[in-house]
């Protein structure tokens, strides 16, 4: 396998790229080589040497503590626990959140023998320990997810800090007649008083 | 090759980016697996979760390979029990039970209908006892049941309170004597004549889960090289 068979051949293992796609992109970078394939190559490299999971949050960045744990701008007595770091980047998107994070790095299954040793839920309870007020729970509305939450509901009560979740239900711009059965009825459940 | 049936979901895993291997408990071809493409879309997570009730068509070149499934939703039973721990764990915990317990693609429509009363009746004031009834009729439908008709020693059909753990056999109170701590307490909420209407106390509910659960480990998930799963702990 020779050089470029290779880039073609990494590139087709990321997510929604195929060999077909893989080649084209391969392509597009080989007739860039040196505004793109090479500047690239290099933003990998420092990546992949620089990049470390926060010891303390298990966030990805390129300093330990990562850049959330460390801002003293963010309001360290509300933590917002989230199973991936996928999940901890789409909350940062809002803008609308600055408290700090702690991710889980998956789910409890029973299926799939995934216990509570596996996830980073006993360093979440040691963090509630201290300056920690509420805790936010931001696990994915599934099976899963959800029997992650209460698990950590668990876990957390004998520390007597504020448990809360995200409201579950009807999304924006979201129209009854589309939703479907499961999500429309979350939304009755948590329904509230107006006014 | 290819059929349709209605089926409980029972497990779900990722396949590549955005497809599904679904398990399926169906009326009449057991626990079946497909693949379905999509699976992780916005539109079929919510629907592809464990313990919902599904249309499925499944299609193959030949029996033997994994097939590709499509389906389409008819009650979304899981829904109402993600904010409740309990029952949640009671469905997470009977989905694990029946992918290791129950052989794939060999009818089982004795099991389907058992899980298919299960998951709609989680729901009810008294769902611990359904599901502690549900486990004890599930060693009944695997040929492992308890013979709660009778005492072992004396025969008598009044005051069974106890189980032995070697029979699998309803004990008196009076034939307990001094084995009691041998035996498995008896709740009497899993009698046959016990339908008095009166929601079991916490319990009559623990002792129902550590005697089902003794006879599951002991001739299901034991042989089969597997343990209870966790969740089970959690129920109650």
């Amino acid at each position: 396998m020779n050089e470029i068979e290779r880039v073609i051949q990494l590139l087709s293992r990321l997510p929604g790229l195929g060999p077909r796609s893989a080649r084209r992109a391969a392509l597009h970078m080989i007739n860039r080589r040196e505004s793109l394939m090479q500047p690239l190559a290099q933003a990998l490299k420092d990546a992949g040497e620089a990049i470390k999971i926060c010891g303390t949050c298990g966030n990805l960045d390129t300093a330990d503590p990562c850049g959330v744990c460390s801002n003293p701008a963010r309001d360290g007595t509300i933590l917002c626990v989230v199973e991936q770091v996928a999940d901890l980047w789409a909350l940062e998107r809002t803008a609308s959140f600055k408290g700090r994070y702690h991710v889980l790095g998956g789910v409890l299954s029973a299926i799939d023998g995934v216990g509570p040793e596996d996830l980073n839920i006993s360093a979440l309870v040691e963090r509630c320990s201290g300056e920690v007020k509420e805790v936010i729970l931001a696990t994915n509305l599934t099976v899963e997810g959800q029997t992650t939450a209460h698990y950590i509901i668990e876990r957390l009560e004998p520390t007597g800090v504020a448990v809360t979740r995200l409201a579950h239900g009807v999304p924006v711009g979201g129209e009854l007649d589309y939703l479907d059965d499961g999500t429309l009825s979350a939304a009755l459940q948590a329904r509230r008083a107006l006014g | 090759m290819e059929w349709r049936d209605d089926g409980i979901i029972l497990n779900v895993r990722k396949h590549g980016e955005s497809g599904a291997i679904v398990s399926l408990l169906t009326r009449a071809h057991g626990r079946y697996a497909g693949l379905v493409r999509g699976g992780r879309s916005s539109r079929l997570r919510g629907i592809l979760q464990p313990g919902n009730l599904i249309r499925a068509d499944w299609r193959a070149r030949l029996v033997e390979h994994l097939g590709n499934m499509t389906v389409e939703p008819l009650e979304s039973r899981v829904a109402p029990l993600l904010i409740h721990p309990g029952r949640l764990a009671a469905l997470t915990s009977a989905c694990a039970i029946l992918e290791a317990a129950l052989p794939e693609r060999q009818a089982a429509p004795e099991m389907f209908d058992l899980m298919d009363l299960l998951t709609r009746h989680l729901g009810d004031d008294d769902w611990a006892a359904t599901y502690v009834r549900w486990e004890a009729a599930m060693l009944t439908a695997l040929g492992f049941g308890l013979d709660l008709t009778a005492c072992a020693a004396t025969g008598v059909t009044d005051n069974l309170t106890y189980v032995s753990p070697k029979t699998a056999r309803a004990v008196s109170e009076e034939a307990a004597g001094p084995y009691k701590e041998r035996l498995l307490p008896l709740p009497p909420f899993l009698l046959e004549d016990a339908d008095d209407g009166r929601v079991p106390d916490a319990d009559e509910i623990r002792d129902g889960l550590r005697l089902t659960g003794f006879f599951l480990d002991q001739m299901v998930m034991g042989p089969a090289g597997k343990h209870l799963p966790d969740e089970r702990g959690r129920i109650f």
